[in-house]
């Protein structure tokens, strides 16, 4: 009960000043288009007719979120999931190299982090410029990586797999060589009276330990790999995927389109970092934390 | 004697296998390596193996393994320039031995411990630099030994070669996407979230039905909506500011919320009993308790911010700007000059980053963290 009055109530008070004030915006940015129509058209119109107008352009300057509603269920549930059309089929083709590029990432972050802890000229050699890197506006390579692999005849999947493995790794990385070190001098000790072999004090002290640090350090990866694909979309010139979709309703000012595509993309991001929330939880519950 | 190391000795066998298989490149090149210099290359390199072999002082003894790999390499990749796709296996060989003699000597470094500040910084800055160094002599030497085509990845010379005769375009392109497009929409995004936050931390209501928003948005690809913005504002810099206003409100809001928690009980209550007001409060104790959260957010929106400032030039530009620059080159196949870019993507990306970091250090010297280090 408490948990309704603390959370829903603020939350759902929040996202519904949100979308009152939505509308109130799509009336006032469409409304110069509007009175152009009806100057055009030697129409006259009372205020509710012409509030309704605004809500209803074919190509909006801010859609109301109805319009956004409908376009994006039109085309996630009627039209067939084969389609070009369809906001499933192209979520797919994003998510499918976002979830490849992710594992590639993280398991290359996570071996990585094992080479940095272990060996200390990785660590005194490697590390810096791994935390340098995370200053840097990597994802600008995203459209030379699209196009060389293109030029060597490799399109589609793997390349876009590419840039988000290398935004995915950099956090795995780190999040990962943290976790790695966390056991204290104390737990190290105790693994030492018990003559633990170092490959036991790994296993058996420091992957457990990082196990928190890892799972904290994907939802930052997913995250970034999935922003990884929508922008390594673009330089293809609108094929498919959710990146594809912006751009082509960029081209042809489908301003319906690219929003409901924008809600895809954020379905697509929330499930995903929900995903790996939840894996994390369960993960850390099989091995006996007791939760935080 | 002490055991030999496995760099020491897989350098030996490369060194081996390159002196036998010379020369360095195949006949008929049209500057090729002349006797002189495959000797002292090859030389050099074992002497450096004999080197790190024998009971050398650590100090001394990676000075001169320092300077002898280095100028072997130096002449590998000199060299190989003008002699593309012609290396042999003899030249990836030796190569791959300095590589390796260059890894032994990184491992050296990390082991010794300077009594002195002064050293250790010294050597905190030296051997990334080590790393650095090999990543572009390699890159340099394969793309011109192996001949790899130019417009896959060209050698780091070329990508040099083409910043320094094109810096006026890129010190325009700075101009226009960090000057203009970031720090305005940096500097407006992260004002409005501080503000917001502050409202918000009075309000608790607003405070609860805002954070979760807050923190929902900040996993989205706000990203996407750089097509939508450049639509409203056009297609000069202020769409970019607009998206990167995005971008960064919501990191912004959230940790600043989460600071002005930071202040704990026993503080607050010693402020009641001076009987300080709420700004008094806000100002002398929640917002410095509150500062290392403000940094943290300052420091994730600065990269932010140029991510956000250079895609969004991806979808419509004038004809100025990193992103512009990026995407038209990558399309004229000038791929050196996209290196160029995205080199200077990083330098301004880390003095963005340090100059936050380095504010950082100077108003909150006080906190354990910074302290501490």
């Amino acid at each position: 009960m408490t948990a309704f009055r603390e959370k829903i109530i603020p939350v759902s008070v929040v996202v519904l000043v949100i979308l009152a004030a939505w509308y109130a915006f799509a009336i006032l940015l469409n409304a110069p288009f509007q009175t152009d129509i009806n100057k055009r058209l030697d129409q006259k119109q009372d205020l509710v007719s012409f509030v309704e107008s605004t809500w209803a352009q074919r190509k909006p300057v801010l859609p109301a979120p109805h319009q956004i509603a409908s376009n994006f269920f039109k085309n996630t549930f009627e039209v067939r999931v084969t389609s070009r059309r369809s906001l499933v089929y192209n979520s797919w083709v994003t998510l499918s190299s976002t979830l490849v590029g992710f594992a590639f990432g993280t398991i290359l972050g996570a071996l990585i982090a094992v080479g940095i802890v272990h060996v200390p000229a990785l660590d005194k050699s490697f590390m810096p410029w791994i935390i340098a890197s995370q200053t840097i506006p990597i994802l600008a390579i995203a459209p030379m990586v699209i196009v060389v692999f293109a030029a060597i005849g490799v399109t589609g999947l793997i390349p876009k797999a590419l840039i988000s493995a290398y935004l995915s790794f950099f956090p795995v990385a780190v999040g990962m060589v943290k976790g790695l070190r966390s056991p204290e001098i104390l737990n190290l000790d105790l693994m030492h009276t018990y003559n633990a072999s170092r490959s036991q004090i790994f296993w058996k002290l420091r992957v457990p330990a990082s196990v928190p640090f890892l799972f904290t350090s994907m939802k930052v990866a997913v995250a970034a790999s999935l922003v990884g694909a929508i922008v390594g979309e673009l330089p293809t010139g609108a094929v498919a995927g959710i990146g594809a979709k912006l751009l082509a309703g960029s081209y042809y000012s489908q301003t319906i389109d690219m929003w409901s595509a924008l809600v895809a993309g954020s379905i697509v991001a929330v499930l995903l970092v929900a995903a790996v929330g939840v894996t994390g939880r369960i993960v850390e519950r099989r091995m006996g934390s007791r939760g935080a | 004697m002490k055991r030999p190391s496995w760099q020491s000795l897989l350098a030996l066998l490369l060194c081996l296998f390159g002196g036998v298989t010379l020369p360095l490149a195949v006949a008929g090149t049209a500057l090729p390596f002349s006797g002189g210099e495959s000797a002292a290359i090859l030389l050099l390199l074992l002497g450096s193996v004999a080197l790190s072999l024998s009971n050398m002082p650590p100090v001394a003894g990676s000075i001169v393994l320092f300077i002898a790999v280095h100028i072997a390499a130096f002449l590998l990749v000199i060299g190989i320039a003008g002699n593309e796709g012609a290396a042999r296996l003899s030249f990836f060989a030796l190569l791959l031995a300095g590589w390796v003699l260059a890894w032994r000597l990184v491992t050296i470094l990390s082991a010794i411990r300077p009594a002195t500040r002064t050293g250790q910084r010294l050597l905190s800055f030296f051997i990334p630099f080590l790393f650095g160094l090999w990543i572009l002599i390699l890159w340099e030497g394969f793309t011109r030994g192996a001949g790899i085509p130019f417009v896959l990845l060209p050698p780091p010379s070329s990508v040099a070669a083409r910043f320094v005769t094109s810096l006026p375009i890129l010190v325009a392109d700075v101009e226009q996407t960090v000057f203009k497009s970031t720090l305005a929409g940096y500097l407006i995004g992260c004002g409005i979230g501080f503000l917001v936050a502050i409202w918000a931390d009075r309000v608790p209501f607003l405070r609860r039905g805002m954070l979760p928003v807050g923190n929902v948005v900040s996993a989205l690809p706000i990203i996407g909506i750089a097509p939508i913005m450049v639509m409203w504002f056009g297609f000069g810099w202020e769409s970019k500011a607009a998206v990167v206003v995005v971008m960064t409100f919501f990191p912004m809001l959230v940790n600043t919320v989460a600071g002005l928690a930071e202040s704990g009980h026993m503080e607050r209550d010693l402020m009641r009993t001076y009987a300080a007001g709420y700004w008094q409060t806000l100002f002398k104790l929640r917002l410095p308790a509150a500062a290392p959260f403000i940094f943290n957010a300052l420091k994730i929106n600065s990269t932010l911010a140029l991510i956000g400032a250079i895609v969004a030039e991806f979808f419509g530009t004038p004809i100025v700007g990193m992103g512009f620059r990026i995407s038209t080159e990558v399309g004229r196949m000038n791929i050196d000059m996209v290196w160029a870019e995205i080199a200077v993507a990083a330098i301004v990306g880390s003095i963005f980053y340090g100059g936050v970091a380095l504010v950082e250090r100077l108003t909150t010297f006080w906190h354990p963290s910074v302290r501490g280090g």
